[in-house]
């Protein structure tokens, strides 16, 4: 589904991702872990068209996507979940969510789309009617998951949804993702710190360091690697 | 008692039209963070336009009549419409990413581009021309109170506009993508969202409102003049920072406050050499004690 060879990034002189290559196959869940500043973050940015790829080819869905405006990347089905959620924090719940939906034009399908949105994230139903401002980091996260959602993607590609949230809404937001990969059949690239959790909910995994791919392998594999026990899983 | 609800509104009247053209800097702010200092010259442009317009539909409408006066203004704010997007595209555009400074000046620079281009004598001259009259004018007397229907005109035109603007920031989908863009343009991107769609509708939409605040100040002027938008404009700018830059509202309320203070402060007599000094120290005191200005928030984003 999203194939990637060789992908360059560099901010101004400093190279941030040294061609990095990887394969996300239809209906998977493949994991990005690594450090802060592997280049995990910036991998997603290049993909969905945040910053421009010095080198190398993103192949989504068999078509060359490289240095594709961003606009253009969602409207093919590949949606990008940034790392600090982004909600506008200046519109409503209701508000955002129809952002989610910006490209489609199908009225009826929007509105029973947002009432899935609340049957999965029973929460923001409560605050429909709330600027997103005031929702807590949880309820962001699972805000921008929702509104991800709205745009119908194939592909959707978390960065880190478990930064700075509660840890009984961790498990919850991850139970989610499994759910959306499992009953609606959407592929997707997850980025994580936390390794632990990442490796436990994927099928794939890649260990980033300093904008490489140091290790990879089926999640259950890494998951036994004693490199990564030691660097990443805290053993 | 009299004096007071002829200064309100004298007031009201010059207040509106710093408010049309506060919208526009306010805007512009919301979504690319500067001030396009050349706003106040597509105010001179849209009178112009109406100067050129006026004559030539003559022929087929009567002028002054309603009709005609719809016309003229619809034409003009479409002109500026597309003068406002062609100037962000060939000035603005290409510095997109670069420093806001660098942007700040490069307004400056269209600013003062325009202005010393219309004042040469192959363009508009820097004579001041007679402003076609648009609408029939009536002198309302009220006991001693005189009202020019002109003055009523600009608050509805006014009024009408501002319901407008605020119908399309919020209820509509291109306004909930302003919005979205005006937080982060990122994030408004990945929803799909054509930025530089968005920033070119921003554009057109405050130049078109900055033609009709043109024509409307041309109306109550003596003429009009190339650099006949540059004392609005300052105003208006002004206006907007005390509403609280970025806000629609905001901008509304400092035009209309601004133009109440230059005119109650003007109206008193001994004072009125010292009119703009007297509302600028108002002004000043205001900010000094909201700096985000009367209507600004700091942001309630949490993270």
């Amino acid at each position: 589904m999203l194939e990637i060879e060789n992908l360059e990034v560099a901010y101004g002189s400093i190279k941030a991702l040294h061609g990095i290559s990887l394969k996300v196959p239809e209906k998977s869940i493949v994991t990005l872990i690594g450090a802060n500043g592997a280049g995990k973050s910036t991998m997603l940015r290049a993909i969905s068209g945040l910053v421009k790829a010095r080198g190398g080819v993103v192949r989504y869905a068999g078509e060359d996507i490289t240095n594709m405006p961003a606009h253009s990347i969602v409207a093919r089905g590949l949606c990008h979940v940034p790392e600090g959620r982004m909600v506008f924090a200046n519109l409503t719940v209701e508000e955002n969510l129809r952002m989610g939906a910006y490209l489609r034009k199908d009225k009826a399908g929007i509105a029973a789309d947002i009432d899935y949105a609340f049957t999965v994230f029973p929460r923001l139903k409560e605050r429909i009617s709330q600027l997103s401002g005031t929702l807590s980091g949880g309820e962001q996260q699972m805000l921008a998951i929702a509104r991800a959602l709205m745009s119908k993607p194939r592909c959707l590609m978390l960065d880190e949804p478990s930064l700075g949230i509660a840890p009984i809404l961790v498990r919850s937001i991850f139970q989610q993702i499994v759910a959306i990969n499992k009953e609606r059949g959407i592929t997707i690239l997850l980025v994580e710190q936390n390794a632990n959790l990442a490796l436990r909910v994927s099928h794939y995994g890649y260990v980033l360091e300093t904008g490489r791919v140091l290790l990879e392998g089926s999640s259950a594999s890494l998951r036994e690697n004693p490199q990564v026990r030691e660097a990443y899983l805290g053993d | 008692m009299e004096w007071f609800f002829q200064q309100l509104i004298n007031g009201l009247a010059l207040g509106s039209i710093y408010a049309l053209i506060a919208l526009g800097y306010t805007m512009v702010y919301g979504v690319l963070r500067f001030i396009n200092f050349a706003h106040s010259d597509v105010l001179m442009l849209g009178a112009y336009a109406a100067f050129f317009i006026a004559p030539a539909i003559q022929p087929l409408v009567p002028l002054p009549s309603l009709t005609g006066a719809l016309l003229v203004t619809l034409f003009s704010a479409l002109i500026c419409a597309g003068i406002g997007i062609l100037i962000e595209f060939l000035a603005y555009r290409p510095l997109r990413t670069r420093p806001k400074l660098t942007v700040l000046i490069t307004a400056i620079g269209v600013s003062l581009f325009i202005e010393f281009t219309c004042q040469h004598k192959a363009v508009f001259g820097a004579d001041t021309k007679p402003f076609p009259t648009l609408l029939p004018s009536t002198d309302f007397h009220l006991g001693s109170l005189l009202v020019s229907s002109n003055d009523l005109v600009v608050m509805f035109v006014t009024v009408l506009l501002l319901v407008g603007l605020w119908f399309v920031v919020q209820k509509t989908k291109v306004g909930t993508a302003m919005r979205a863009v005006s937080f982060n343009q990122q994030a408004a991107a990945l929803m799909g969202v054509n930025i530089n769609r968005i920033i070119s509708f921003t554009f057109g939409l405050g130049s078109a409102l900055a033609a009709v605040a043109g024509i409307l100040y041309a109306m109550k002027a003596p003429g009009i003049e190339p650099l006949m938008g540059v004392q609005p404009g300052i105003r208006a700018f002004i206006a907007a920072v005390l509403g609280g830059i970025g806000n629609l509202p905001g901008a509304a309320l400092g035009g209309l406050l601004l133009g109440l203070l230059e005119t109650f402060v003007g109206g008193i007599s001994g004072l009125s050499s010292y009119r703009d000094g007297i509302a600028f120290a108002i002004l000043i005191l205001i900010l000094l004690f909201k700096p985000a200005g009367l209507l600004g928030k700091s942001s309630v984003e949490k993270v």
